[in-house]
């Protein structure tokens, strides 16, 4: 066992006591406050067509975004693993931008390029693509803000394989695309998943970088962030709470479902395919 | 075991339970540190920083030179639903310096301030007021004029998302009345005409300096709706791109009201140096600063000073057309209410 921190009573005690207070005890208030509002007053809040609307915008731009980042991800993750190149090191540090920068900065420096007067927006306004103040300007900003999930879940594992099998793969007589499909990509799909999962959960619950870039225009582009927001300025706490229980609820679904995907591959790759 | 790596490890333990003590002592610090009346804190709207940091420039000296005491006044700024939602969840404000009359209704309802707070100071407890009007772009391209031009099919507008910000409640209301009084009262056709606003409009921010930026910056929409005082100081901070305002005949009476949280204040034991503080707002010295800031102010000898610099308007009263801000509150913007149903309309 390793014990380089004393005490593992100790140890697990405080781990215990700090994810209680930091993460359950939010979400336990959160969720108490919406079996507060009564199932009756709950579906009518989550039926009405500006609910249901924020919710069919937040969910097809974050699979966008999140399609967008799982396959350039993957590729990025591969360039910084598998190559060398002057620059590696700056581009591997450039990955964890998102993160650091505060979203709303991402939202105002994104809006800036992609509205018609801006670096992107004029070109592609040109060719009759309107992305900012659009639900595609959604898109960008949960792109921008969830790639580190993807090409940081991915790189390790990818660093940890052992060349030897796609060479081996290869001596047998293997295509490029075949060795990839049946040999690298098995090998990465667990952590693959999660990258890409991790990240839709983030775009789902993003507001700083959307609600600049969005437009916020009800039933066109306002995102289920943006509604529980509005929610909590009417002084409608309940609404607000069924509403960002409803998110959570969703974001616990799928990663319970990764979870469980996961498990069938560790068992179909642990008896041998 | 050697004796070392035995007192390493003590070590250790001792510094994992201070590391994981500390944010809990750290927390409890700042609750002390405010007990100390040498300095209020405003919280007040959003666009109004520059007008509370040069107010405050000058009522800090003016209040040691009075009282022999320094004073700090803080400031703290956001849309003034949220301000009223943090003051009753804990932030300790002296005094508040609000946009609209319903977040301080709101605290009334909630004890942090009496329910007399209007007749404590002069002018319902509104040292400055201002309206919606508009800011067009270089040679008004469009050719706005009045409320009618908002509405028509090839004008494209940008104010802030009425469900979060005071200021686009104001112009909704403003819209409303117009159209109240131009239909004759003819309820049915003033949704109608406030529907036809809302689905022209580009892009909704959260906020009033949001919708200044997407306006200027970002280039987008033909007119820009916001208070009067906000329309003059953009107009002014971009002479280069040559925006125009634009004042509606008529407009609504858009008061800016002031209070003392009576809560706070018990608590901290700063009564005195509050009120002196909203008195302040009203002497000739801090009338002058507001309408420097382009804000129209009650003090007629200031108000006659500035006078070329403010077009004429004629002002209806949320009152006079609505019958109180308790009835605006309920039938236009609860949830649920009229607002709701003519923003989400496709």
């Amino acid at each position: 066992m390793n014990r380089v921190i004393p005490g593992f009573s100790l140890s697990l005690g405080i781990t215990l006591f700090y994810l209680s207070l930091i993460v359950l005890l939010p979400l336990g208030a959160l969720v108490w406050q919406a079996v507060d509002v009564g199932w009756e007053r709950y579906l009518a809040i989550m039926s009405g067509a500006r609910t249901l609307s924020a919710f069919r915008v937040t969910l097809s731009t974050a699979a966008l975004a999140t399609a967008f980042n799982a396959v350039y991800g993957l590729a990025l993750a591969w360039v910084l693993v598998r190559y060398e190149f002057p620059g590696k090191r700056l581009l591997d540090a450039l990955v964890d931008v998102p993160f650091a920068l505060p979203t709303a900065v991402a939202g105002l420096a994104l809006s800036a390029l992609f509205v018609k007067n801006g670096w992107f927006g004029g070109p592609l306004d040109l060719l009759g693509i309107q992305v900012a103040y659009a639900p595609l300007g959604i898109a960008v900003a949960m792109a921008f803000t969830s790639i580190p999930f993807v090409v940081r879940t991915v790189q390790p594992v990818l660093e940890d394989l052992a060349s030897d099998v796609e060479e081996a793969a290869a001596t047998l007589g293997a295509s490029d695309t075949r060795i990839f499909l049946r040999v690298i990509f098995p090998a990465i799909f667990p952590a693959f998943l999660t990258g890409a999962s991790l990240g839709f959960a983030r775009s789902l619950g993003e507001f700083g970088a959307i609600i600049f870039i969005a437009g916020n225009l009800p039933l066109k582009t306002e995102v289920v962030s943006l509604l529980t927001f509005i929610r909590i300025e009417e002084y409608d706490y309940p609404a607000a709470a069924a509403i960002a229980a409803t998110l959570l609820g969703l974001a616990f679904v799928m990663l319970f479902a990764v979870n469980m995907i996961q498990l069938w591959q560790q068992r179909r790759i642990g008896t041998g395919d | 075991m050697s004796r070392s790596l035995r007192l390493s490890r003590r070590l250790i333990l001792t510094t994992t339970l201070a590391v994981a003590l500390a944010p809990l002592v750290l927390a409890s610090a700042p609750a002390r540190a405010q007990d100390t009346p040498n300095a209020i804190l405003n919280a007040s709207y959003d666009i109004a920083r520059e007008l509370f940091d040069a107010v405050n420039k000058q009522f800090e000296p003016a209040y040691k030179a009075k009282t022999g005491k320094d004073l700090k006044v803080n400031q703290s700024h956001a849309g003034t639903s949220k301000q009223a939602r943090s003051i009753v969840e804990g932030l300790e404000a002296d005094v508040v310096t609000f946009n609209q009359i319903t977040d301080i209704t709101f605290l009334v309802d909630k004890g942090f301030v009496a329910k007399d707070w209007q007749t404590r100071l002069p002018n319902a407890a509104s040292p400055w007021y201002s309206f919606p009007a508009f800011l067009v772009r270089k040679g008004n391209p469009k050719g706005v004029k009045d409320w009618d031009d908002l509405v028509r099919d090839d004008v494209k507008l940008v104010f802030p998302n009425p469900k979060t910000s005071g200021n686009a409640r104001y112009t909704y209301l403003a819209a409303y009345a117009y159209a109240l009084d131009k239909f004759k009262g003819d309820e049915a056709k003033a949704d109608a005409f406030a529907k036809k606003l809302l689905s022209n409009v580009v892009v909704f921010d959260t906020g009033g300096r949001g919708s200044t930026t997407t306006f200027v910056e970002r280039e987008q929409g033909d007119v820009l709706i916001t208070f009067e005082a906000e329309v003059i100081g953009v107009k002014d901070a971009y002479k280069d791109k040559g925006f125009e305002v634009v004042v509606p005949p008529t407009s609504l009476l858009a008061e800016f009201p002031v209070a003392v949280v009576d809560k706070v204040v018990d608590k901290r034991g700063s009564r005195q140096v509050a009120t002196d503080y909203l008195t302040w707002l009203y002497s000739p010295e801090g009338q002058k600063i507001a309408a420097q800031f382009n804000n129209r102010v009650v003090d007629p000898k200031v108000a006659e000073e500035f006078k070329a610099k403010f077009a004429p308007v004629k002002l209806v009263k949320v009152e006079d057309v609505f019958g109180g801000w308790d009835k605006v509150q309920k039938t236009h913007f609860a949830s649920g209410g009229k607002l709701e149903e003519l923003f989400v309309a496709p």
